[in-house]
């Protein structure tokens, strides 16, 4: 017992404890909606606290970098050594796992509420499809409430087998354990997305998200299968926390394109990070995977899924940047994510800025802000984008928890009022501030985290943390980036005034309701995180406050690196992080502060006309892909493949083999099969039955004459051998 | 003494009694007690050999048969009857050859 309840046992349990009860749930107890979530809640909640505990072991251990809390069991043979499978605590796994526990913990409780667990049931809900509600008469008057969710146990079920994903990847000690946690996430994002399976769109969501997803894997696998064979381990300390190795994948040159092969693992790397993470070009399937339920949003799309892709690249930043060092040029990986990082950052921001549904503009939004990570780690700045992981994680949870309890309060309105609108659309909310107080100051919480509103906000300093690493590394990176900040802050000061300000323009939204306890209590504690979250990483540098901090975090997540960083005072990072974040929130309350009606023109549109709805229409990316990749795809498949090459030539193939067998097969049939083996059999059988017909006169049944019989054949025997042997 | 030949003559005729019994009776029990009669026979003549060659040839145990046929004939005889009752019970006859059950 005291073996499990040490760190280190703990560790194993952490990942575990969900998988049991996704395990049970989908065998035992699905029936039982209350069984079921307590099942999926005591496990978060177990692995909740086992992740404090580790947590707080880790921290007492003085340099946890070179003395990690590790465990490892011999797993699979392979030749003469064994696979080894491990768990480990480094000072990324620790800030990994705070965000994770705490977010998945609060979801989880969240999702109860979500799915109306003790609502009544509705006869014509139908797995499969959003609850439609149900029509009560309470206190005389008779009104359409929310139903709970028809597959209430299946979400629980799904969201452990998550966690478990999530948790896995987070604890495990090498990449392959990585990896599987990894594809149980796409696996798991899939049967989420599509949770409500009865809706085409969500239908088709689930499958783009797989698809695209699936192509970043792939090439994320080559490289994994590279670094096992030239290193013969996946294990992160020994091929991460071993400079000779590092130095030799830095400098052998690899057979592709001159790269060394640190350099072509790590892009591999990195383009299973741009399918995981949603970075451009492979982000089309993020904005549609909101078709999943809002909680599954959060989670997985906001939270920590999209986060594993980040923490990837972290984890193995040492490989990435192998032969790097502050001052020298960056190397190909690393040009390669700042490049693709800030791009994704600024063109996610500018889609975010002219969508109208609430959860797409905060999909864009994590996109956009996974860039500024994956850009921060491209321009080197390790612990600043390991800190914006950190404080993204709460902040963006705690925004799509919201923009689920908006819609909640929108479907209670829209189920009152019986009018027919699309709960999702920020132009017909409005005034929700006073309607849904608890949902708006939280939201306004995690909103001006999102946008870096100074000082109290934990988005402030981390996103500060990046732009001074950029600023220090590539003045075009830095630009990028404050424009996409600049951006950020508008769209943000934009939703949270369609939303929350003015007046209600549609019924629903006048209608609305606070959700319940088991909704805004998540709500209220991941704020008080979106604004705390940021303290610990204050940097020693900053004016005034910077004296009050030990900035802890920097240098702890630093302590991962081989180098020493040096941070140099640059009050130009500052000031612009100030300005544009102050800067959007202020321009954006001004443009939709006075949107009355819900048909009413945006007022970017206005000023901007074709290029705002080039904007609106995502770039066309995805009729790009669909005209680039997919009709291609499809006219070879149906075309080539199933008209031409399986139709003509392989039908025909088999057809003329077929026939020649019937051929072949009526020769023989007529030769040799009717008239030798029929005719053998036929005699034989008949033979036997003329005999049977004759013998069975014998079998007179009477005993006695039996005996006779055999005196008789006794006495002619014995004259017969008297005569022979006299 | 009297000579051996007595015995197999009286034990020759025994078996064919028996015999003549088992093949012409139309009584079951009849038929059993023919074969009681052979089995008699039999023993007969293994006591006699043993009487008369046992000094010569000790290794001639013939008694022992004579003791298993009796155990066997006891054992035959009460299974016999009650067959031949069982018999009786379904088919309301002991006739030999009215148990035809075996007719081809």
């Amino acid at each position: 017992m005291s073996a499990i309840l040490s760190p280190e046992g703990l560790l194993w349990l952490i990942p575990f404890v969900p998988f049991a009860a996704f395990g049970l749930i989908a065998i035992f107890t699905f029936r039982s909606r209350k069984l079921s979530h307590s099942l999926a809640l005591g496990a978060a909640g177990i692995s909740f606290i086992a992740s404090m505990v580790v947590i707080w072991n880790a921290l007492l251990i003085p340099d946890l970098a070179k003395n990690p809390i590790t465990s490892q069991v011999k797993w699979l043979p392979v030749g003469d050594s064994w696979l080894m499978f491990g768990v480990m605590a480094d000072p990324l796994t620790v800030v990994t796992l705070f965000f994770v526990a705490v977010t998945i913990l609060m979801i989880f409780i969240y999702s109860v509420g979500y799915h109306n667990f003790g609502a009544p049931a509705c006869n014509e809900d139908r797995p499969g499809l959003p609850p439609k509600g149900v029509i009560v008469t309470h206190n005389g008057h008779t009104q359409r409430v929310p139903s709970v969710e028809p597959m209430y146990a299946r979400f629980f079920a799904f969201i452990s087998l998550f966690g478990f994903a999530m948790f896995m990847l987070v604890v495990t000690d090498n990449l392959l354990g990585l990896y599987i946690g990894w594809e149980i996430m796409g696996l798991c994002s899939y049967l989420l997305i599509g949770f409500w399976y009865g809706k085409e769109s969500a239908r088709k969501a689930a499958i783009k998200a797989f698809i695209t997803t699936r192509i970043g894997d792939v090439f994320m696998l080559l490289g994994l299968a590279a670094l096992y064979s030239l290193t013969g381990t996946l294990n992160y300390q020994q091929i991460l926390g071993n400079p000779q190795t590092l130095n030799i994948l830095a400098t052998t040159i690899s057979p592709v394109a001159g790269l060394s092969w640190a350099g072509l693992i790590g892009l591999l790397l990195f383009a299973g990070t741009i399918g995981k993470s949603a970075q451009f070009p492979l982000h089309v399937w993020l904005p549609d995977a909101m078709e999943g339920p809002t909680p599954v949003s959060a989670m997985i799309h906001a939270a920590t899924m999209v986060s594993a892709g980040v923490y990837l690249v972290a984890r193995f930043f040492p490989l990435i940047s192998a032969g790097w060092q502050p001052g020298l040029p960056l190397t190909t990986p690393m040009l390669a994510m700042a490049a693709i990082g800030a791009f994704t950052a600024l063109f996610a921001a500018s889609i975010a800025m002219t969508q109208n549904d609430v959860k797409r503009v905060l999909a864009y939004s994590t996109i956009s802000q996974l860039g500024y990570m994956i850009a921060a780690l491209g321009v080197g700045a390790y612990s600043a984008a390991v800190f914006h992981l950190f404080t993204h994680a709460f902040f963006k949870a705690l925004l799509f928890l919201g923009s689920g309890s908006v819609i909640h309060g929108m479907e209670h309105g829209a189920m009152h009022t019986g009018e027919e609108i699309d709960t999702q659309d920020m132009r017909q909310m409005g005034g929700l501030r006073k309607k849904m107080p608890f949902t708006f100051w939280t939201f306004v919480a995690g909103g001006l985290a999102l946008s870096g509103f100074p000082l109290i906000t934990a988005g402030f300093w981390s996103k500060d943390a990046i732009l001074a690493g950029a600023f220090s590394e590539s003045t075009l990176v830095f630009i990028v980036l404050a424009a996409a900040a600049l951006l950020t802050a508008f769209y943000t000061a934009r939703q949270i005034s369609l939303v929350f300000l003015g007046a209600a323009r549609s019924k629903s939204a006048a209608h609305a309701v606070e959700s319940r306890p088991a909704m805004t209590v998540p709500l209220v504690i991941l704020a008080l995180f979106a604004i705390a979250a940021g303290w610990i990483g204050i940097p020693k540098t900053f004016p005034l406050l910077g004296r009050l901090s030990a900035d802890g975090f920097s240098s702890f997540i630093g302590s991962m690196l081989p180098y020493e960083v040096v941070e140099k005072l640059s009050s130009v990072p500052l000031i612009t992080s100030l300005f544009v974040a102050l800067g959007g929130l202020l321009l954006g309350w001004i443009a939709y502060r006075n949107i009355k009606k819900a048909t009413q023109k945006d007022p970017l549109e206005i000023s901007l006309g074709s290029v705002y709805r080039f904007v609106q229409h995502k770039y066309f990316v995805d009729e790009l892909y669909e005209i680039v990749f997919i009709r291609p795809s499809i006219w070879f498949a149906e075309v080539f493949v199933a008209k031409w090459m399986d139709q003509v030539v392989l039908d025909g193939i088999l057809n003329g083999i077929g026939k020649i067998g019937i051929g072949i097969g009526n020769v023989l049939r007529s030769g040799f099969d009717l008239p030798v083996v029929n005719g053998a059999a036929d005699g034989i059988a008949g033979g036997t039955r003329k005999m049977g017909s004759f013998l069975r006169k014998l079998e007179t049944g009477k005993v006695q004459q039996y005996m006779t019989g055999a005196l008789m054949g006794l006495v002619v025997l014995f004259i017969i051998l008297y005569s022979i042997f006299k | 003494m009297i000579p051996l030949s007595w015995y197999l003559i009286l034990a020759a005729a025994l078996m064919s009694i028996g015999l003549f019994g088992v093949i012409t009776r139309k009584n079951l029990v009849g038929a059993l007690i023919g074969i009681e009669l052979m089995l008699n026979a039999v023993n007969i003549n293994l006591v006699a050999f043993w009487r008369y060659f046992h000094n010569a040839r000790p290794e001639m145990d013939g008694l022992v048969f004579v003791a298993l046929i009796f155990v066997v004939a006891a054992g035959e005889t009460a299974i016999g009857l009650a067959l031949i009752i069982s018999a009786y019970r379904s088919r309301k006859t002991v006739d030999v050859n009215e148990l035809n059950l075996l007719k081809g």
